[in-house]
């Protein structure tokens, strides 16, 4: 139990680097996620109003893609940023953001898959009324998107629980650089296998923490607008 | 915008409607022009509500045509469907009028006092910040009839909107209905109450399995059905 004393003393004394690490963690997988809501929020919509040859193939795929291996898309990445791939000329590969960038891809299929099932559930609901009310397609994603916007709140935490935990792709393309693109998996990952103990469980308490303290926030407004707007 | 043509009268040339081996209509022949409101008649399964489907432009007839005067492309704009089971947006009593009107194209600017003025009229101005799927049925009823008279339709239609109301709300909806024939919306509403055939009608449209029996002036309908169907119907007969 020794380690999970200092752990503690290490979180309560402050310490400037972990704290770093902890912003740095946050930023990385807050920014992937509100990416992937850009991008997935309408395309999971889209997909759930078209009808089109091949649809179930793209749907059975993106499903499949929530289980995307992340060392798989951190690999990916890295050979698309490394200095000698497609995109190497940005010299972004062990940056911030080849993380952000990687985590996105990585988070992108979970939000777009479950935003994807809930739309089509409330368009079942709404086809008629919407048809009738003589609403556009442009119309009919934004509103559906907008009505279904609580439960949407679960996709958006099941992206967020995805990125903050996963330690393949950040690693592969951030490169674990100590005080650049350390986050709090990876150091608990190096940590473990240096044998400090300490510093891994302290960060992996304060991750759990952080973890609950986004989903109790994300339930309570839940909760809270669900009372005004039903 | 509005297009100028107007959607009246409203004609089924031939239309049946088949869902795989189910004839849901057979061949139905009916112009709805202006004036008093239609009343589409008959028991459960009749049709009624395939009927006004078509009517609203929200189904295909397998074969035959519907037009909307004389224009067999005519876009939703000019008409507005009450239906059985009407859907709630998940959001306020007022959001779901706004929305109707913002669809209508109506300016952003007048939207609120519109708003107030159709919550008021259907009786639920003080529900108005209440999440409508909160809302009792005969409440949500009447919120939809709101949001659809909020279209300024020329042609309204309606599936049995008094269904499940006790006789006061019958009464209060009905109220508004008439008095939305009155300033000039054509009104066509499926029913199977005869006390409403007298209380609204101007024509009956008399469905039995898919087939059209009788269309006739409410009067007549009543005092001289043409066939025995009808006369069964009027007598309060079980028609199957």
């Amino acid at each position: 139990m020794s380690e999970t004393v200092s752990a503690w003393q290490l979180i309560a004394s402050g310490d400037a680097t972990l704290f770093a690490i902890v912003r740095l963690s946050l930023a990385v997988s807050l920014s992937a996620v509100a990416i992937a809501l850009v991008v997935g929020l309408p395309l999971g919509a889209m997909l759930a109003l078209m009808r089109f040859p091949g649809r179930s193939a793209v749907v059975v795929v993106l499903n499949g893609f929530m289980g995307l291996p992340p060392v798989v898309v951190g690999l990916t990445v890295y050979l698309l940023l490394s200095r000698s791939g497609p995109l190497g000329e940005l010299g972004l590969l062990f940056t911030p953001t080849a993380m952000v960038i990687a985590q996105a891809l990585l988070v992108l299929p979970i939000i777009a898959a479950l935003t994807r099932q809930t739309v089509e559930d409330l368009w079942l609901e709404y086809r008629e009324e919407l048809t009738a009310m003589g609403v556009g397609p442009a119309g009919q994603v934004a509103t559906l998107l907008w009505d279904s916007r609580f439960s949407l709140v679960t996709a958006l935490l099941a992206g967020f629980g995805r990125a903050a935990a996963e330690v393949g792709t950040v690693m592969i393309v951030g490169g674990n650089i100590d005080g650049f693109t350390r986050t709090m998996t990876t150091t608990i990952a190096l940590e473990t296998s240096k044998g400090n103990l300490p510093l891994a469980m302290g960060l992996g308490l304060i991750l759990i923490f952080l973890i609950l303290l986004i989903n109790a926030a994300a339930w309570g407004v839940r909760l809270w607008s669900e009372q005004r707007a039903g | 915008m509005r297009a100028a043509a107007s959607d009246l009268p409203l004609a089924f040339d031939d239309v049946s409607l088949t869902a795989g081996a189910t004839t849901i209509l057979d061949r139905v022949n009916l112009t709805i022009g202006p004036g008093a409101p239609t009343l589409i008649l008959g028991p459960n399964g009749s049709g009624k509500t395939s009927l006004l489907r078509l009517c609203m432009g929200l189904a295909e007839p397998s074969t035959g045509a519907v037009s909307w005067g004389g224009r067999a492309d005519a876009g939703p704009e000019r008409r507005a469907i009450l239906f059985q089971k009407p859907v709630m947006l998940r959001r306020s009593a007022a959001a779901n009028v706004a929305y109707g009107l913002a669809q209508a194209g109506c300016p952003r600017g007048l939207r609120t006092r519109r708003t107030e003025e159709l919550l008021d009229r259907v009786g639920l101005s003080a529900l108005a910040s209440r999440p409508a799927r909160r809302l009792s049925g005969g409440e949500q009823q009447r919120l939809a009839l709101a949001r659809a008279l909020g279209r300024q339709p020329e042609i309204l239609l309606l599936d049995e909107p008094t269904a499940s109301l006790d006789p006061a709300a019958t009464r209060f909806v009905e109220e508004i209905i008439l008095d939305a024939a009155r300033s000039g919306t054509k009104i066509v509403m499926a029913s199977h109450d005869l006390g409403q055939v007298r209380r609204l009608a101007g024509d009956v449209v008399f469905l039995v399995r898919g087939r059209l029996f009788e269309h006739a002036a409410a009067s007549d309908f009543l005092d001289r059905p043409a066939t025995p169907q009808a006369a069964a119907f009027v007598r309060g007969d079980l028609v199957l």
